[in-house]
């Protein structure tokens, strides 16, 4: 009787699997990967071929007439748009992203904490004031940062902030590293407060009953328990940063502009430079692939952790 | 501050990630120094809590780069700073755990405020005045965008409707089905692969795979798209030249990036809607659309609607998508885009791109007046 219940049973949990993944399914999805693919695959054969070939011939020739060239990258390499060269951009995407990234996840794990765990009267109204604060698009905030952080800030015929020195040389990548910061702070805050929040009452409170002060249980017990969720929020907030085109747009300048903002320069310019493009694209796209694949893990749960709020 | 970011930016490069780094972390250090050393007992730490008051206001205030004819502003930060200190003194909770808050939560808070509401109140303002930002023009700024036609702000506005009406819908509806296609198939992880892996790529970067793929040409094509329509026996066409075509195919874009984030999230709701649920419906003899629609959606309802709002708010901040296509050529483009498009005029015409703003701010309040619904009752 048993036996059979459990065969039966058994047997339904296979049918189960067996009629959510029919071929049917499985080829309708194999289908839509083709297509969602297929541009980027056309992209990525293209750079490899020469200049003359990409623009009189379409990729899938490639396969009948393999030519395989290496120049469309190191051309790229060394071409000067604006006055830097595109690895100069590179190594300037890397220098606005791993402080735009470190930046706020540790200035919201401060806060996030507090929030988590010091009582205090209208921690809560705070706590969704932060959150409310997403709901500022980054459009809003452009125009003034900008006369900001060029005019500085004076309020009451006193000035409180002087302002940034004019040029790029002047203030460096200040200008974006803070841009990112800022805007980056409501979401951050949120998503470390949910990884702060869930450790354990008791663990924080025997901690602090063996003397140990806010300060010590945080870097010792919250930062290190918070770790894989602030690894995750890394990534995501690393990808970001290196995607952005807005900020950079408006807050570099010359020799300061990261790969993004050349790329599209060099989509307006020289829009049928297909060898140019090409391995642009792949240029700017490596890391965030690197980091996607290496990490992907983490990215997921990033995004799951960021998603199922509420 | 001007002083360090300026010999900063003189620095050999690769250094001067590492040397802000640890200024940074220094800085941290410090604050977190002084939160644990700031609830001790003892008339000593009476004297170093008095200190952090006060010194630590005063020494942003200098951070800041102010160097001449601003006493009072130093002298009201010391004063604020004593009167925390002197709250703190009085606190029922204990001495320095007003102090210890303080130096954990200001400078997030203070960053916000500077960074986002008050940036905010100022675009607010000057969507109200005129170019020069002096001039208060009543409701003009926004007559002008309902008003104008061509690639002004009435197309953009109507865009970014069409945008946040379509995007949504197609990414979230073919991230479901495809979620519960490859569920448990065999080949479920590269699957999915595929079709996540746009999301770490940039809006640029799509972009302009995009272009290529969209590419029209006289001759030999080389954009794959004209190719299929060739094969298909029709003439080619320019894809990005024609509204509304052009905006769909680049609204396209946005889905073929967001899809991938819709896929993953509702992959992870699907798995976790109970089995029994399923094999109920199963016995009941329901076939599996009938399961998929009727069990399967119920239940991850809210996930669907979490995954439909952050695109939804995604499609109506888009700008890298129109800045890299079309330049807003050919009436594609979008407020995201034009706000910074009539920001870059010459001279600036700073009223219309607040306003432009301001229509993206207020269309978005909904979506986030909804998350933060949600938020509030799931803490209460």
């Amino acid at each position: 009787m048993t036996v059979t219940a459990i065969s039966a049973s058994t047997r339904m949990v296979k049918k189960t699997h067996r009629t959510l993944s029919s071929p049917w399914a499985t080829i309708g999805a194999i289908i839509i990967a083709a297509v969602w693919t297929l541009p980027t695959f056309g992209l990525f054969v293209s750079s490899f071929r020469p200049a003359t070939s990409i623009t009189t011939t379409g990729w899938w020739t490639f396969f009948s007439d393999p030519q395989v060239t290496l120049s469309n990258y190191s051309q790229t390499l060394d071409f000067v748009s604006s006055g830097i060269t595109i690895t100069q951009t590179l190594w300037n995407s890397l220098t606005i992203t791993i402080p735009a990234a470190v930046f706020p996840i540790v200035l919201a794990l401060l806060v996030a904490y507090a929030l988590a765990w010091i009582d205090f009267r209208g921690r809560h109204v705070v706590f969704v004031a932060i959150f409310a604060l997403q709901i500022v698009p980054l459009q809003m905030l452009l125009v003034p940062l900008l006369k900001m952080y060029t005019g500085g800030v004076t309020a009451f015929g006193a000035q409180i902030f002087p302002g940034f020195a004019a040029n790029s040389l002047g203030s460096g990548f200040a200008q974006v590293w803070i841009t990112h910061t800022m805007s980056a702070l409501p979401l951050a805050t949120f998503m470390l407060h949910n990884a702060l929040a869930t450790i354990p009452g008791e663990v924080m409170e025997a901690a602090q009953i063996d003397g140990a002060g806010h300060g010590q249980i945080f870097l010792r017990l919250a930062l290190p328990l918070a770790m894989p969720t602030i690894a995750s929020y890394a990534i995501f907030q690393f990808l970001w940063v290196w995607n952005d085109l807005l900020i950079a747009t408006i807050f570099t300048s010359g020799s300061n502009a990261p790969i993004t903002k050349i790329l599209a320069d060099l989509s307006g310019k020289y829009g049928q430079q297909w060898y140019l493009l090409t391995a642009g694209t792949f240029l700017a796209i490596i890391v965030p692939l690197i980091v996607f694949f290496a990490l992907q893990r983490f990215f997921v749960r990033g995004l799951l952790a960021g998603a199922t709020k509420g | 501050m001007q002083a360090f970011f300026s010999w900063l930016a003189h620095l050999p490069q690769l250094l001067q990630i590492p040397v802000v780094l640890a200024a940074f972390l220094v800085v941290v250090g410090v604050i977190i120094v002084l939160i644990e050393i700031a609830p001790r007992p003892g008339r000593a730490y009476t004297w170093v809590r008095l200190g952090i008051a006060v010194g630590v206001p005063v020494a942003v205030l200098a951070l800041l780069g102010l160097e001449r004819g601003v006493a009072w502003v130093f002298l009201l930060g010391a004063v604020l700073g004593g009167g925390l200190f002197w709250l703190d003194s009085r606190s029922a909770k204990g001495r320095g755990r007003l102090i210890q808050l303080a130096l954990f939560v200001s400078p997030a808070l203070a960053l916000l405020v500077v960074g986002l509401v008050w940036p905010t109140i100022r675009t607010m303002v000057s969507a109200f005045m005129d170019k020069t930002g002096t001039k208060f023009v009543g409701l003009d700024n926004f007559v002008w965008v309902f008003s104008s036609g061509g690639s002004g702000g009435l197309t953009s506005l109507l865009n970014t409707i069409v945008w946040v009406l379509v995007a949504p819908v197609f990414a979230t509806g073919i991230g479901l089905v495809y979620a519960l296609w490859v569920d448990r198939s065999r080949a479920e992880k590269l699957l999915k692969v595929l079709i996540f892996m746009p999301m770490s790529i940039s809006f640029v970067g799509a972009s302009i795979i995009f272009k290529f793929f969209y590419d029209y040409r006289q001759g030999n094509q080389i954009g794959l798209l004209n190719q299929v329509v060739i094969a298909l026996g029709g003439a080619p066409v320019n894809w990005l030249q024609s509204y509304p075509l052009n905006m769909f195919l680049m609204i396209a874009i946005l889905i073929w990036s967001q899809t991938g984030f819709a896929m993953v999230i509702l992959s992870a709701a699907i798995k976790s809607v109970p089995a029994e649920l399923i094999e109920a419906a199963q016995i009941d003899g329901a076939s599996s659309v009938r399961r998929f629609v009727n069990v399967i959606i119920p239940t991850i309802r809210p996930t669907i609607v979490v995954v439909w709002i952050t695109i939804s708010i995604t499609s109506l901040k888009v700008y890298d998508i129109i800045a890299v296509t079309t330049a807003g050529y050919n009436n594609t483009s979008v407020l995201g885009y034009e706000m910074v498009r009539q920001f870059s005029l010459f001279p600036p015409q700073t009223g219309h791109s607040a306003a432009l703003a301001m229509l993206i701010f207020i269309l978005v309040i909904p979506f986030i007046a909804y998350n933060a619904r949600s938020l509030v009752r799931s803490h209460s």
